[in-house]
């Protein structure tokens, strides 16, 4: 299929990291003139039926709901802090991607779907409705994502939001860090009515590429899934699983960790075990990066920021340069 | 009895070369290392071996299934209960190696390790 329109004018992208998760804002180059943006809206309205108009989006990970240990003895504390702030958030995000790891798995019989329950009770509090799921190891990995399936619904699925496509990927319920030949060969399936300019969204547990696998920060097959994606040229793929933050460019996407709202891992380039970093009982939530910042109207180019949390870094992440481009690591104070 | 000698002696060489081709067949055979893995140790959880020597490593699982996945040294095992899983190598380069499970096993997995050191 031919291009139907110029990728780099399809969307600008600006992006705050929130700690607890990440906040994106997609807006839209699209939403201007132009023949190749008004081709492109008619596609979409075709395929879909979706306008491209613009929207915002959150990313949380890593609740490990029902999770009890010294590097985090607050319990849920950090991912209701997390829900507040999404809550406060204006205008609020259109959707919430949860990558995985909901909850903690457990080994009394009936804990486990106890815990995912209490994950459901708490995501009800958030405004934003429209929540979707992948599952980590610790949802899904023990029991192939039975459970999982009967309180989430299915571990990997795809659809269309406002012109954006998503992709949902499961790498963890086989038990191995794997995606598997079958989803595999379904993502092909699923990404071969778009044009290879569509901006995609993907997001799993675990990172696709070889981050550092003696801490199993990697997927086995990895590699296959990003042949797939490689024809497609807005490729953003957001995951968790690592506990920090983290950005890598592979040749046509760009992969972003998201924090975690239990405790944090450290530098894999400084640390040679992998230990949670310790608990710090005077900043409870330092150490998941919880930053809260708040985007003030300002021009696309120039987005002003504000910093609610004292206790905070603020990191600003900006990107006028396709929905890849979602965050890019700006100005640290 | 010089006679017997001389048909003896026939017998006496194809015995020779018997044992001495066993005896090569056991020095060429790998190196046997076993290796047992439960939740959340492998043990021994550390093992040396020479660069250029052929190892056979036998790891078994005790609980439950688990994995062995050494991606340098191309070690990757499907560990279950009812069975003992075999890789024979010959490893190229020195170096510390860390193996670890690659089959979720719970909540200590992510620490299930163990180090081949190659010398």
């Amino acid at each position: 299929m031919d291009k139907p329109f110029d990728r780099r004018k399809f969307l600008k992208v600006s992006g705050m990291s929130l700690g607890v998760g990440t906040l994106i804002s997609v807006s839209p180059a699209l939403a201007g003139g132009g023949a190749a943006a008004t081709t492109l809206r008619r596609w979409f309205r075709k395929q879909n039926g979706e306008e491209v108009t613009p929207f915002n989006l959150v990313q949380l990970s890593d609740a490990h709901v029902g999770f009890q240990g010294p590097p985090n003895p607050t319990g849920t504390k950090a991912f209701e802090r997390a829900i507040e702030i999404v809550n406060g958030l204006n205008p609020q995000p259109d959707l919430i991607l949860f990558t995985g790891d909901l909850t903690h798995e457990a080994e009394v019989p009936g804990e486990h779907a106890k815990r995912m329950q209490l994950f459901q009770t708490l995501t009800s509090r958030l405004k934003t409705k429209k929540v979707m799921y992948v599952p980590g190891e610790h949802d899904a990995a023990l029991d192939n994502g039975v459970l999982y399936r009967q309180f989430f619904g299915e571990t990997h699925y795809s659809f269309d939001h406002r012109g954006v496509h998503f992709v949902a990927l499961d790498n963890v319920s086989t038990g191995k860090p794997a995606v598997g030949a079958g989803q595999i060969a379904w993502l092909k399936s699923d990404l071969a009515r778009y044009p290879h300019t569509a901006p995609l969204i993907v997001f799993t547990h675990r990172p696709l590429f070889d981050l550092r696998p003696d801490w199993e920060w990697f997927t086995r097959d990895g590699d296959d899934v990003l042949n797939v994606l490689a024809p497609y040229e807005n490729v953003t793929i957001l995951y968790g699983h690592i506990h920090r933050h983290d950005v890598h460019e592979t040749e046509h996407a760009k992969h972003y960790a998201s924090r975690s709202l239990i405790f944090a891992f450290p530098d894999p380039t400084l640390i040679g075990d992998k230990k949670p970093v310790p608990f710090d009982k005077e900043k409870p939530f330092r150490n998941l990066g919880l930053q809260m910042i708040a985007g003030k109207a300002g021009n696309q180019q120039q987005p002003k920021f504000g910093v609610d949390d004292v206790e905070l870094t603020l990191r600003e992440f900006a990107g006028t340069d396709g929905v890849q481009q979602i965050l890019k690591p700006g100005v640290s104070l | 009895m010089k006679r017997s000698l001389i048909l003896a002696l026939p017998l006496v060489i194809i015995g020779m070369t018997a044992v001495a081709f066993r005896l090569y067949a056991q020095e060429s055979q790998p190196r046997m290392v076993t290796i047992s893995a439960k939740r959340f140790e492998f043990t021994p959880n550390q093992i040396t071996l020479k660069r250029g020597e052929a190892v056979t490593l036998r790891v078994s699982a005790e609980d439950r299934d688990h994995g062995f996945y050494q991606k340098d040294l191309k070690l990757d095992l499907d560990l279950t209960p009812d069975h003992v899983a075999e890789a024979t190598i010959t490893p190229e380069k020195t170096g510390r190696f860390v193996a670890i499970c690659d089959h979720f096993c719970g909540s200590g997995h992510g620490n299930m390790k163990m180090v081949i050191n190659v010398e």
